[in-house]
Order: structure tokens, then sequence, then C-alpha cells
């Protein structure tokens, strides 16, 4: 440490950090530990065994799951529109993009609620010509979800998009490429890492996300209940132990699956020579 | 001929990039596109390759016209300036690269192509490297793989943008040999871009002048030198005095040695490569004085000072062998007399 380094602010800085991750991450987060265990390790699992709490977690993880990939896939050919091609109203369509970020989530349920409900517009629409109902069902939350983590994917592909060097896809034309083979050989293992990013992060705030949910979801226990609102429930049962179980549940789980998003995203980038 | 280019224009909006260019390269040779930037040199280039499309006109490549051909079915090769290599590719899958996006019938197998790219590799003395990224390598290695990766499609036409621009001066001098042994080795008509006048001098076999998107001049390197077709090729290529007829009297250029033909107008102007100027030290009443003078290893650099009826002065450079100049023994201020053996006049 006594050597002098180009950047010389680490000991400050790393201070602050480990400063604000325990004030703002890890003592909340331990509590939530300690809390649950005041629960003998029998009475825990018998919490989170309970078909209804089983039921909750495939929910919250699937549809954060499924609208991750939908928010990607999507969110990918939003960003791309925006960087390729130039049209009239972009700017607008930037605007808009970000219009998630900064609405209440709730005012977003309520809306998607009110529209894909039976008797909404869309709803009556999809149930009369393709028989498929979204509101009140997990496809509701999907929807939900995918509204709130566009922007994720949206705005963390569309600087390396914009960041890409044009002159790649050129040198693999000049070589015979086809327009196919340019994007699935060049353009995309460029984009992937970032795509990756935004997966993780729309994955993350899909797992999380209440507000928006509770009033698409009909809140069906076993078909349609997401494990925040049992939480809730739980808290306004004061049910302090059950609630801390699920909630450390949720915690480890999230945090494992992140991490291993993690991992694969430094596989890809080591095997594509970015680090 | 191997390529033949018939009326290419191009415009971008309002802004005439080329207007109306014919060219014709014939088989095996190493063209020089130059030119000051801006002149649209770089845009013919592209045009050739397909990344960019001309107006009218038309290119045939080896007989064949192109011109609505896709840059992949054009059979070229392209080397850009800032190389593009595949930054998440190998140097060895950058290489094999063209042979992988084969369609399927005409695709070597995979041994063959490692064979062939490790073939390549050698070619520019870099298979060590096959395993590093291209963003582990050095600017001057970085230019010989996107080179290697250029040739492993068998172009019959490589076209290189700028190929040394981005290099410092002495790994473009290494490459500049090298890419003349390697065009002499393997023999496959080439087209580079530059704006450098000793480069294309160094280089090529044949150099294309151009200036604000029209052809000034197409020949040898000498050809262009010794006559050149107008003032602004005699300009951009090599150093030149000029003298316009109406600024000095009749009776100097009589002095030194400049015979005024007929064509001469009032508005001419005789262009002096500096080493055509020979100078001596004289204590006769003279105009021309020395001012001072800079070494450019083996020759020196003399700048002088000829005062004009006008009452204004004018500099005028001239060029010697270092040893040449110390006999002269001049010093700073000495009145010389000039001495110009040949001159070529503008009108």
């Amino acid at each position: 440490m006594s050597q002098s380094r180009i950047m010389p602010a680490f000991r400050p800085t790393i201070s602050f950090t480990l400063l604000y991750l325990s004030l703002v991450v890890l003592i909340p987060l331990s509590t939530l530990v300690f809390k649950s265990f005041q629960l003998s390790f029998d009475d825990y699992l018998n919490i989170i065994t309970n078909k209804r709490v089983v039921a909750a977690f495939r929910v919250s993880f699937g549809t954060a799951l499924g609208a991750a990939v939908i928010a990607s896939f999507f969110g990918f050919i939003v960003a791309w529109v925006l960087t390729r091609y130039t049209f009239s109203g972009k700017r607008f369509f930037h605007a808009l993009i970000d219009l998630p970020f900064a609405l209440p989530t709730a005012v977003a349920g309520i809306v998607l609620a009110t529209i894909f409900q039976p008797s909404g517009m869309l709803g009556k629409f999809l149930k009369t010509n393709f028989d498929l109902q979204i509101g009140f069902k997990p496809a509701g939350i999907v929807v939900a979800l995918i509204f709130i983590s566009i922007p994720f994917v949206v705005r963390t592909v569309e600087p390396v998009l914009q960041e890409f060097d044009s002159r790649m896809e050129e040198a693999a034309s000049s070589l015979g490429a086809t327009r196919w083979q340019v994007f699935t050989k060049i353009i995309f293992p460029n984009i992937f890492p970032a795509l990756l990013t935004g997966f993780a992060l729309s994955f993350a705030r899909g797992v999380g996300e209440y507000g928006s949910v509770i009033f698409i979801a009909g809140n069906l226990p076993y078909v349609s209940e997401i494990v925040p609102l049992l939480i809730i429930t739980k808290l306004e049962q004061y049910d302090m132990p059950g609630a801390t179980a699920i909630a450390l549940t949720m915690l480890v789980i999230s945090f494992v699956l992140l991490l291993f998003i993690n991992l694969l995203q430094h596989w890809v980038r080591k095997r594509s020579g970015q680090l | 001929m191997s390529i033949v280019l018939s009326n290419i224009s191009k415009n971008f909006g309002d802004f005439s990039a080329l207007h109306d260019i014919d060219l014709e390269i014939p088989e095996g040779e190493l063209v020089a596109l130059l030119g000051p930037s801006g002149c649209g040199k770089t845009t013919l280039l592209r045009i050739i390759a397909g990344l960019e499309q001309t107006d009218k006109g038309q290119i045939l490549l080896n007989g064949e016209d192109k011109t609505q051909h896709h840059v992949s079915q054009r059979g070229i090769g392209f080397v850009f300036q800032h190389y593009a290599l595949f930054r998440h590719m190998t140097v060895f899958d950058n290489v094999a690269f063209g042979m992988r996006v084969k369609d399927k019938k005409v695709r070597p197998s995979e041994s063959e192509i490692a064979k062939k790219t490790h073939a390549l590799l050698e070619l520019v003395q870099l298979d060590w490297l096959h395993n590093r990224f291209p963003d582990q390598l050095s600017g001057g290695q970085r230019q010989r793989i996107a080179l290697a990766r250029a040739l492993a499609v068998e172009p019959s036409v490589l076209l290189l943008d700028e190929p040394f621009g981005a290099l410092d001066a002495s790994v473009r001098k290494d490459l500049r040999q090298w890419l003349r042994n390697l065009h002499h080795e393997l023999n496959v008509t080439s087209i580079f871009v530059t704006h450098d006048q000793e480069e294309a001098m160094e280089v090529a076999s044949q150099v294309v002048v151009l200036n604000k998107g029209r052809i000034e001049q197409q020949g040898s390197p000498a050809d262009i030198y010794d006559y050149p077709a107008n003032a602004f090729v005699s300009k951009f290529i090599g150093q030149t005095n000029e003298f316009q007829l109406s600024h000095f009297s009749t009776d100097w250029f009589d002095k030194v040695g400049l015979s005024i033909s007929k064509e001469v107008t009032k508005d001419s102007i005789a262009h002096v490569r500096p080493h055509d100027i020979e100078i001596t030290k004289t204590t006769n009443d003279t105009p021309v004085t020395l001012k001072d003078w800079q070494h450019l290893g083996a020759l020196i650099r003399i700048e002088l000072t000829k005062n004009l009826p006008s009452g204004k002065s004018k500099a005028v450079f001239a060029e010697m062998p270092n040893e040449q100049f110390k006999r002269l023994q001049l010093s700073r201020g000495d009145k010389v007399d000039l001495k110009i053996r040949h001159a070529h006049w503008f009108h």
C-alpha cells in the first residue's frame, strides 16, 4: 500500500465505498438475516416450503425471467432502430423510452390493468379474437414487467451499438459475408455482453417489482400471486419472522442468479478478448 | 485491363465529390491514388469496392460489369486505414473469416482453412501471434493482419485506404518496403490511397493524382515528377519555386539561364525544383541574398531571398549535396548568382 499509485485517492474512495455499502446495503440486509434467525431451522423450512409460498416463488422468478427475455429481445430491436436509422420523431421516441423510469409504477399498473382486464380495450379484443386472457393471469405480470424493464435493456445496449465500429461490418461484407452473417458473427457478439447486462438489470428489477404488478396480476394464490405481495401480506398479519424468512430466501436466490449472470458475462468477455 | 472506371460521378448532397472519372488500371499494377485531403480519393476507392454507390458510370473488374454488385460479390479485398479487425476474434479467426463465411458448397474444410490461414500469417510474418486478440497487437502488426485477412479470399483486386496513415514514421517506412515486395511476390492488382506524395512515389508503379474530384494526371512516378501535366501536379509532387513572369524582368530570366519560349505570356509561371537551382558566390551587384540553410541529411536546403523590381522580396529554395555546399564556403548574407537548370512553364 505504501508505493505510490497513479490514482492517489484509493484509500479515501474505498473507505467511502465501504461506508456507503454498509449503511445503505449491508446493515439493512443483515438485519433481515438476524431477524430470520429468530426462527428455528424447521420453522424456516416449514414457511418456505409452504405450497402457496413455493407457488409465489415460481410465479415471481418465472415471470421475471420471461419478461427479461422478451424485454431483451424487443429492447435490442428498439436500441437498434434508435441508433441505426434516422427518422422523424426520433427524439420523441427517445423521451418515450425513459418514461417507465419516471412514472410511479402503481400508475403503470393501474393503466395496464385497465386496458388488459377482460372488459378492457385490449383485453376484450384479445379475448374475442384469440381467446386470450392477459389481465389477472401470470401473462399480465409479464406484460407489466416488460413495460418496467425495457428501458434498462435499451439504455445499456444503445451506447454500445452507437460506439460500434461500422468499418468492421464493411470489412466483413468485403470478405464475402452476407448481411445475416455480418449480424450474427460480427455485430451480435460485440453487443452480447451489454445485452446480458440489460437482461440482468431487467431480471433483477422484475423480481423485486411490486407496484405495477399487483393491479394487473389479480393476485390469486397459487396462480398469480408474487413473492413481494406475500411478504406484505405476512407483514400486515404481524408475521414478522414469516416475512423475513421469505425475504431472505428471495434475496439468496436473486443473489445467486445475478452472480451467475455476472460470471457468464465475464466468461463471454474473456472469450471475445474484451478482458 | 483489370479495372476500368468510366464516367464515375458522386455527389454528397450539394457537395460534388467526384466528376466524370475515367480510369484504366492494367493487371498487376500497384497504383497510388494521390491527392490532398477532400479530393475524393477515398470515395473513389470505396466506389470501386462497392462500399459506396456511384451516381452514374460503370465499374468493370476483370472485364465484368460490377457496378450493381454488392461489396460481398465483387471479389475485392479491402484494407481499412484503422484496420477494422474483428475485435472479438483472435488473429487466426480474423484471417479465417473470409473462408468460413463462404457458401457451404464452395467452403474449404476446416483443416484446409487452418492450413491456408497459417500460410497467410506466415506470409505477413505474424504466425506466432495467431492466438492473440487485435487489441493486444501494435499498429503495424494489426495492419499486416488486416492485409492477410483481405488476401484470404484471393481477391482479384486489393484496395487499401491510407494503409500506413495511422502508423508512426519508422514503422511506415518498413511497411512501405514490405508492401512493395509483397506485391512483387503476389502480383495482385492493387490500389492504395495516400495523401503523402513521397509514399506514392516510393511504393507505386503507377500514380494517379486527384484534385477536387478530378484526375489531374496518371503515370509512372518518374513521369509525374519529370513531366507534371499542370501547376497543381507540379506543386503537389515535391517542392517547387514559382516564378511569375510579370514579377521579374525578362533580363533576369535570361541571366539565370531560363529561356522564354513563344507560348509564354505575361501570366505564365515557371516552376523550378529546388535541386534545379545552382548557386555560386559572387561579388557582383546581384539581387539574391543567402538567408539561411538547413541540413536534410545528405542534402542542404538553402533559403535565398530575391529582391523584386516592385520592391518586395521573394523566398527561393535551392537544394544541393552537403559536400558541394561546403566547398562554396558561403555564410549568411552573402550575395549569390543563380543558375536555373530546368523549369516547367505553366500558363
